[in-house]
């Protein structure tokens, strides 16, 4: 009823990429992908200053209030959301229903020209995003490394 | 629903605190992260009003160790207790592996406290989730004030399912620590089975 979401190697590079050339595109300070329920899944470009958890969680928050005015007002969702700061703006928006992509952004680009890179990028980024959850729904493709854990492993996590 | 990261090794799972205003859901999350160590956690956020009540969501990210090779990290959100903030509530319930009840003990607060629970059951079922189902534990709080019931009393009324219980104190810590661990056993239990 609600399947983990699993991310394996060759998706979390195909994100990594993604967010990397959207960076660069759009000229952007950073970019994020995060899923919905506030869980950080790649980050791309000038993170070094950033509390990326607290970010990921907020922008979840952020998307999870706005849909619930969606529904208010009976819209499925709002997409996009656009923040405008003094310094930094920050664009975020709805991938495939699924994930929120958020792009950071300053003087050096522009909401034409994020706007424009992002609706690209957002294509791409739902089909990797379609393709996992297509293996997830496969019969016998679900991780299978956690069925070994044991009672023990599980209080040695406790044993302090 | 947890989310599980093969490229970098992590199990990442989200548990709430729920109950009626004013409980100590903050106060609980508040405790660990003062008693926890600086490697082991993010930033708190809090979003609350002037008064410094909840209204939205408090957030603590917390890391646990490792399990077979996996770094396991737990996201805790409480949720705003008053009634009139539900909308915001059951946003928050969204995508949630395991919850805490904190139940206040004092005599008058047993009808908010099963008003609460009652809330929390609907609310999970509007996402999908069973109370009876889901990794779950009921925390007494407040066990020092003069007025509260007794844990049988409240057992009886809040804990049908028989799930583990803790008594607490959450400003001195007491039961706080057993609470949280818990609820984490419970939602790794499950990530066992994977479902």
């Amino acid at each position: 009823m609600h399947p983990q979401m699993v991310m394996y190697e060759e998706e979390f590079q195909q994100v990594a990429g993604l967010c990397d050339r959207l960076t660069r595109e759009a000229n952007a300070r950073c970019v994020f992908v995060i899923d919905k329920n506030g869980q950080l899944i790649s980050a791309s470009g000038d993170t070094g200053q950033l509390d990326t958890t607290s970010l990921a969680s907020l922008t979840a928050g952020n998307i999870a209030a706005t849909g619930g005015l969606a529904k208010l007002l009976g819209e499925k969702e709002f997409s996009i959301l656009f923040h405008e700061g003094e310094r930094d703006n920050l664009h975020i928006s709805i991938v495939g229903g699924r994930v929120i992509l958020v792009v950071i952004f300053d003087h050096r680009s522009s909401l034409g020209l994020v706007r424009l890179r992002v609706k690209k990028a957002s294509e791409d980024l739902a089909r990797v995003f379609d393709e996992l959850a297509r293996k997830a729904e496969q019969p016998g493709t679900q991780p299978t490394a956690f069925a070994e854990i044991t009672d023990d492993d599980i209080d040695n996590l406790f044993s302090d | 629903m947890s989310f599980i990261n093969y490229s970098s090794r992590e199990i990442n799972c989200k548990i709430v605190y729920y109950g009626p205003g004013l409980c100590g859901k903050t106060t609980n999350l508040q405790y660990v992260y003062a008693k926890t160590n600086p490697d082991a956690k993010g930033k708190m956020i809090s979003l609350a009003t002037e008064t410094e009540r909840t209204l939205f969501f408090d957030f603590l990210p917390l890391s646990l160790g490792e399990i077979r090779g996996f770094k396991t990290r737990f996201h805790l959100y409480t949720v705003p207790g008053q009634v009139f903030y539900d909308a915001s509530r059951k946003l928050i319930l969204k995508g949630v592996d395991g919850v805490v009840f904190v139940a206040d003990s004092q005599i008058e607060r047993m009808e908010a406290n099963l008003e609460s629970v009652e809330n929390l059951r609907v609310n999970l079922a509007e996402h999908g989730y069973d109370l009876d189902r889901i990794p779950y534990v009921v925390q007494y709080n407040k066990r020092d004030l003069p007025n509260a019931a007794t844990v049988d009393e409240l057992r009886r009324l809040l804990n049908l399912r028989g799930v583990p219980d803790f008594e607490a104190v959450a400003p001195t810590g007491v039961g706080v620590f057993d609470t949280l661990k818990a609820v984490a056993k419970l939602v790794l239990q499950e990530l066992k089975k994977g479902r």
